[in-house]
């Protein structure tokens, strides 16, 4: 009892502080905690490019600030902590793992606003979470890889074995599949978001592993120049475009454009109406975007892609519909049904056909 | 001409003001450094160095120091014993993990129970963990004579790997929808290493940390086996003949840096971190080596030396995100103050002689 009375002191002691810095300027002061480096060319890179969207959109009444390569545990705390105490209106943490560093911070500081992309957690008012439906991304990528693979072998990099991940592997199975039943997916978990060696390490082993088809769920472009040094393997672009690498290997690419929520939510807070939200957009908010599917591509199965696209971005498909059965064969969903979003917020199951486990 | 002439013993002068001095140079070329980047450098250099200590948010800033000092100093103690008697445990990075793996999974266990034994449970498992950890590579050396350096170090990724596993497995919430890593430490009272007065940063790992330098000091100064420490390092030959058991040596210097490390792993883990997280661990096993190098593998210099290391990392993450300083230039950064530390080491062994010798 004694230990909660000495840490809610430290947090009211802290709090004062913390209004004292929030309303004393006239600039908005918004931050950015970064899990990668800016030039990262895939995750990071484009979160950067929504801070300086923010910065285009408002240009002299934003003030941004950022910080790259903050890792996460107690440092990003530290970090986002400094932020706030330097006057910070708004913090965005943009990895999975500054979840609890995020909410511990938001809890001191009552009236700066925290938003925390892909977690879940929203312990106090002034935390909202967002994340991106990066799954539906992955069924166009899963149409043409089934359609373009002559191998029938197709390598995946996932990242961590968590939701994210997993939706990403079985939307893009699951779309392979229906266009080429002899599919078969590799998967190498690279436990990293950012490691170009081991990127570069874990394509090459499944080229020699007979795929030619390369998809992954990590931020470099370094699978890309594993594909290209291969010849004859292609490949998309993760969380950015990834253009340098057009017209081949890279064929296409989900990007990950988070502008126009960065600026709603800046716009938010200076005209006094934000609010805790989670948000959790795809194709149709423009959140999701599919990069230009390159000439490599046969001109029908680019228009089955762009087909798709367009029926995801209208709202009359969700890559997640059945008949759908688990990896064990039991059955998820039932002919015509779709996927609940709190199945797929915590999805931890394979679908059938996908052979391995998911590693625990 | 300018000559090098060794010195017949070091001199105690320059032992004394090379860290000054490498300090000095740092500051110089770190700042025509940040001065080509286009920021002034007085301004870099005074955030880096006086902001953390002195400035407007110094009373976080210096709480932070003491808990990224914390285990850089406590691992160090450690690593100085060995290092001095020329056994090189190249591994505390694994140690740091395994003893935070133990020391959580006791915690854990007993998760929601609240009792006071709990956190002195965690420590001893947690020291345990880490000794036991490190005798791997220490029965290796001596029963089959294999290398310490090399042992340790894999030992590493080994140590990487199971707490990857612990993450998204055995350890993981349960009420964590899915996602790796396990429960909060901070939500749980009776395992939670909190700050002993708030706000201070001062939690049991500082703690701990005060204590090995006084022991270490002590074990070095006065007690048989730190001479025998320091023999086997300097003249193992007479060491040998003096009567000191080699075997026994090696143990007991990879089994205390092991406990050590072990032990500012579950510090850790329990307190600024908060959970077992697949990113847990950030390098302070590695970092420690140089801690202790810069300390001169003695007690009081491996204190200032932890507290400087400590206040480049917190001075460097301010200069990146006031002036917006790239985290490329601050890993430079540090990275010269090492060199400079190295290169005017030289003045401790030799004298620079000016002018020609006379000719033979």
């Amino acid at each position: 009892m004694k230990r909660r009375t000495i840490l809610a002191g430290a947090v009211a002691a802290l709090a004062l502080t913390g209004t004292a810095f929030a309303d004393g300027h006239a600039k908005t002061k918004v931050g950015f905690v970064y899990v990668g480096p800016v030039g990262d060319g895939g995750w990071t890179y484009e979160h950067d490019q929504g801070r300086l969207a923010v910065e285009a959109e408002f240009g002299d009444k934003v003030e941004t600030v950022y910080q790259e390569n903050v890792p996460e545990g107690a440092d990003a705390e530290r970090v986002i902590t400094q932020m706030a105490l330097q006057g910070a209106d708004i913090i965005f943490t943009t990895s999975f793992g500054y979840m609890d560093p995020t909410n511990a911070v938001a809890a001191k500081f009552p009236d700066v606003k925290f938003e925390h992309a892909t977690g879940y957690k929203r312990e106090t008012p002034n935390v909202s979470t967002y994340s991106a439906r990066f799954y539906e991304g992955r069924a166009v990528q899963g149409h043409i890889a089934g359609k373009m693979t002559k191998t029938n072998k197709i390598g995946y990099i996932a990242s961590f074995p968590i939701p994210e991940v997993i939706r990403g592997i079985n939307s893009a199975y699951i779309h392979a599949k229906r266009v080429n039943p002899d599919v078969e997916f590799n998967i190498v978990w690279a436990y990293t978001w950012f490691d170009p060696a081991k990127e570069a390490d874990a394509a090459t082993a499944l080229i020699e592993q007979g795929a030619d088809v390369i998809l992954q769920h990590t931020d470099s472009t370094a699978p890309l120049a594993a594909a290209e040094k291969a010849g004859n393997v292609i490949g998309f672009g993760q969380a950015s475009d990834m253009a340098e690498y057009k017209p081949s290997p890279r064929v296409s690419s989900i990007i990950d454009n988070w502008a126009p929520y960065y600026i709603a939510r800046v716009k938010a807070v200076m005209d006094g109406t934000w609010e805790s939200v989670d948000t959790w957009d795809g194709i149709a908010p423009g959140m999701v975007e599919i990069g230009e599917i390159t000439d490599a591509v046969p001109a029908d199965i680019k228009a089955e892609a762009l087909a798709m696209e367009a029926a995801m971005a209208a709202g009359e498909y969700n890559p997640f519909t059945g008949p759908l059965n688990k990896q064990d064969g039991s059955v998820w969903l039932a002919e015509g049904e779709t996927a609940d979003d709190g199945t797929l917020a915590g999805m931890s199951f394979f679908v059938e056909g996908l052979t391995g486990d998911i590693p625990n | 001409m300018i000559a090098l002439e060794k010195r017949p013993t070091p001199s105690r002068f320059w032992t004394g003001i090379t860290p000054f001095l490498a300090v000095l140079a740092t500051m110089i070329a770190g700042g025509i450094m940040f001065a080509i980047l286009g920021k002034d450098p007085f301004a870099a250099i005074r955030t880096i160095f006086w902001d953390p200590v002195f400035g407007e948010f110094a009373f976080y800033y210096r709480s932070q120091l003491l808990v990224k000092a914390g285990p850089l100093i406590l691992i160090a103690i450690g690593l100085s014993l060995g290092f001095r008697a020329g056994v090189w445990n190249i591994g505390a990075e694994g140690q740091y993990i395994i003893g935070a793996i133990c020391g959580a999974a006791v915690g854990l266990a007993f998760y929601p129970t609240e009792s006071f034994l709990i956190f002195p449970a965690m420590v001893i498992a947690g020291g345990l963990g880490g000794f036991l950890w490190a005798m791997i590579p220490g029965i290796l050396k001596v029963k089959f004579q294999t290398n310490e350096i090399l042992v340790s170090l894999l030992l590493v990724y080994v140590a990487e790997a199971i707490l990857a596993s612990m993450a998204l497995g055995a350890l993981k919430n349960p009420d964590g929808a899915g996602f790796p890593g396990s429960r909060n430490f901070r939500s749980y009272p009776s395992a939670y290493n909190e700050d002993l007065i708030a706000n201070t940063g001062m939690h049991w790992g500082v703690v701990f940390a005060f204590i090995a330098v006084i022991f270490a000091y002590i074990l070095l100064s006065r007690h048989m086996l730190g001479f025998q420490i320091k023999l086997a390092g300097q003249a193992p030959r007479a060491a040998r003949f003096g009567g000191v058991n080699p075997d026994r040596l090696i143990l007991f210097c990879l089994g205390v840096s092991g406990m050590l490390a072990g032990l500012a792993g579950l510090f850790e883990v329990s307190g600024p971190a908060g959970q077992v997280s697949i990113d847990f661990n950030v390098g302070y096993g590695f970092t420690a080596i140089i801690v202790a190098f810069l300390g001169r593998l003695h007690p009081i210099g491996i204190l200032l030396a932890g507290l400087l290391m400590a206040l480049t990392y917190i001075g460097g993450e301010l200069a990146q995100s006031n002036l917006g300083l790239p985290a490329a230039a601050i890993q430079a950064f540090q990275g010269m103050l090492l060199f400079f530390l190295l290169a005017v080491d030289v003045l401790t062994n030799y004298r620079l002689r000016f002018g020609n010798r006379e000719v033979a």
